[in-house]
């Protein structure tokens, strides 16, 4: 007992100074500033550019530099480094469910922290669309093709990629608008869909790799601004995009972590950096990593890239991140009832 | 009481504390942590989760796969280590080098080289294909990627207990009129019995644990190819931390009591050899 108090001690200790030398001078004093932006995945090199910008902008207006560090994974592994202690300023995951996770294990943030910044805190958006061999020689134009005997689809495990969950959700939402709420003919359809998924990587880039580095499946389903860097990056002469007639809304969210920004101090430049995600030049640069951006502005300048299509949220077709966590990626949920044996 | 009388080597105390606060520091605290964490859950919903038909598929998956693996490299790591010791050849440190290769190499990268060479476009696997054997996103994917890891274990332990057996040995056997194989059945195989089974050992513990170079080429098929380190990653991006935990104690005794019973087994060989 005495011992792992010692321990406890020790550790804290330990942890302290870490955080010191880590955490270097607050942002109180008009030195240097360094926040940590723990974001998902596929936005590496988007936030490269915009802590870049944000940096320029900062210094103009208060004098002051300001490093924004970065991190880059899965979204919910990132989130539990978060729970675990990592100190992110700001969170810029992709999905909701992974920053409510944040207030429900460790409250480091309020349950409100959806409606503090506009857009359901989303400052871009994305969708999910279908990516084929260039000439599309299975004819996949919309979602039900994709249930079609014969046609094999890539997508990664819901289970285990939060990317899957919007793909997922949007066939299911295709599905539901399609028999007018009718949700037994949208388990069936998401059931013959995942019946023509033959691997299920554990997150969006390996099945990226399935699909382009392996040449197995005919159609991968994908984030849109996954699709067009693949397509530019393998060639059009390759591959080429599909959009369905009617898709998600992808809504990736971003948030202050209230508890870190108070303890190490930055809460007003992680704010600011916030912010600027939501002002035209932000948006500029996400468009320029193929987001879709919020701002009519910015987004009349883009209209040529981003086709127009009927657009459909999670609230309108699951009830929100929570409901749709438990009603269908938990376990016993739909999606494992897909896998049941025997079916 | 008796083993201070036995041993004449001083620093014993000092020694032996510091064995076990360094094996606590490094595995006993950190695994009681797990097992604490699994224990937020009641029984019941602990026997739930450990006993759910997809998990239980995947104990089979997981650990029939690394048996078959330590299986296969016990076979061909023998021989590795046999040709490198025995024979001389042009290359042969060369050889040597490539056999700790997948020691060093990321497991991710593993997995990901692996893939492309069995998958239906790849090298090997275009040949497979037209024979019915789909290397990549099967079973036969999973033992192949536990093969290529757990290699180095088999050769490393066999390789100086083979170069240690002195040739007076052999020459012994055979001036008493013992035949090829039967030098190599009676003297040579029991001598590196014991290592094999270490070797063995080390590489099915290894391959129970891999995660970075399976799901890469297993296709992660519920019932079929998931393995049971998916299954903990697949509840902890739940938040159910209890449920993860819950199967990583599973795994965790199992593994024990698997490399408890080949430590058994090699004890007995080792005793056997010298009656």
């Amino acid at each position: 007992m005495r011992l792992s108090t010692r321990l406890a001690g020790a550790a804290t200790a330990v942890a302290i100074l870490l955080a010191s030398v880590a955490g270097g001078t607050p942002a109180r004093d008009q030195g240097d500033v360094t926040l940590l932006n723990v974001s998902y995945d596929p936005t590496r090199e988007l936030y490269q550019e915009v802590n870049q910008a944000f940096g320029r902008y900062w210094k103009a207006r208060t004098g002051q530099t300001v490093t924004v560090r970065q991190s880059h994974g899965g979204s919910g592994k990132q989130a539990r480094s978060v729970i675990d202690g990592l100190e992110a300023d700001v969170v810029t995951l992709a999905l909701a469910y992974d920053i409510d996770a944040l207030h429900q294990h460790t409250k480091l943030l309020p349950a409100t922290w959806q409606a503090r910044l506009p857009n359901n805190s989303a400052p871009y958006t994305s969708t999910i669309v279908f990516v084929v061999k260039k000439g599309n020689p299975k004819r996949v134009r919309d979602w039900d093709d994709l249930v079609k005997p014969g046609v094999s689809v890539i997508t990664p495990s819901p289970k285990t990629s939060g990317g899957a969950r919007w793909n997922y959700l949007a066939a299911w939402g295709f599905a539901l608008r399609q028999s007018k709420g009718d949700e037994a003919r949208a388990k069936d359809f998401v059931a013959r869909l995942y019946k023509n998924v033959p691997v299920l990587d554990s997150g969006a880039r390996g099945s990226a790799t399935t699909f382009t580095q392996r040449g197995i499946g005919d159609v991968l389903v994908s984030w849109e601004n996954e699709a067009f860097l693949a397509v530019k990056e393998l060639g059009p002469d390759k591959f080429e995009i599909v959009v369905p007639s009617a898709t998600i809304l992808a809504e990736p969210p971003v948030a202050v972590v209230d508890r870190v920004v108070d303890k190490r101090g930055t809460r007003a430049v992680a704010q600011a950096y916030l912010d600027y995600l939501y002002t035209e030049e932000g948006q500029d640069i996400a468009a320029r990593h193929y987001y879709r951006p919020r701002l009519a502005k910015v987004a009349t300048r883009y209209a040529s890239l981003f086709p127009k299509v009927t657009l459909f949220t999670v609230d309108e077709v699951a009830g929100g991140w929570q409901k749709a966590q438990a009603r269908h990626f938990a376990d016993g949920g739909v999606f494992d009832e897909i896998y049941q044996p025997g079916r | 009481m008796s083993v201070r009388r036995h041993t004449v080597l001083p620093g014993f105390g000092f020694a032996m504390g510091f064995t076990l606060l360094y094996l606590s520091l490094i595995v006993l605290i950190p695994l009681s942590a797990a097992v604490l964490k699994s224990a937020t859950a009641s029984w019941s919903q602990f026997w739930a989760t450990v006993t759910s038909p997809r998990v239980v598929a995947s104990y089979r998956v997981t650990f029939g796969a690394s048996l078959a693996g330590a299986l296969i490299n016990m076979v061909f790591g023998m021989l590795v280590a046999w040709v490198l010791v025995r024979y001389s050849f042009p290359g042969r440190r060369l050889v040597d080098a490539l056999v700790d290769l997948p020691f060093a190499l990321p497991t991710a990268v593993a997995g990901l080289a692996l893939t492309a060479v069995y998958a239906r476009e790849g090298w090997i696997g275009r040949h497979l294909e037209p024979l019915g054997i789909q290397a990549a996103f099967s079973p036969l994917g999973i033992v192949i990627a536990l093969t290529f890891i757990g290699l180095p274990f088999v050769v490393r332990t066999v390789q100086p207990v083979l170069q240690n057996i002195e040739a007076e040995l052999e020459e012994a056997a055979a001036s008493l009129g013992a035949s090829r194989w039967q030098t190599w059945r009676r003297v040579i195989f029991p001598t590196v019995l014991p290592a094999i089974l270490t070797g063995f050992a080390l590489a099915f513990g290894r391959a129970l644990g891999e995660y970075g170079s399976v799901i890469f080429i297993a296709g992660n098929m519920p019932m079929r190819t998931e393995i049971t380190p998916l299954l903990i990653v697949t509840k902890l991006e739940q938040y159910d931390y209890a449920g993860a935990t819950g199967i990583a104690v599973v795994m965790l005794v199992a593994s024990f009591v698997l490399l408890l019973s080949i430590n058994g087994l090699q004890w007995w060989s080792r005793r056997y050899q010298d009656a």
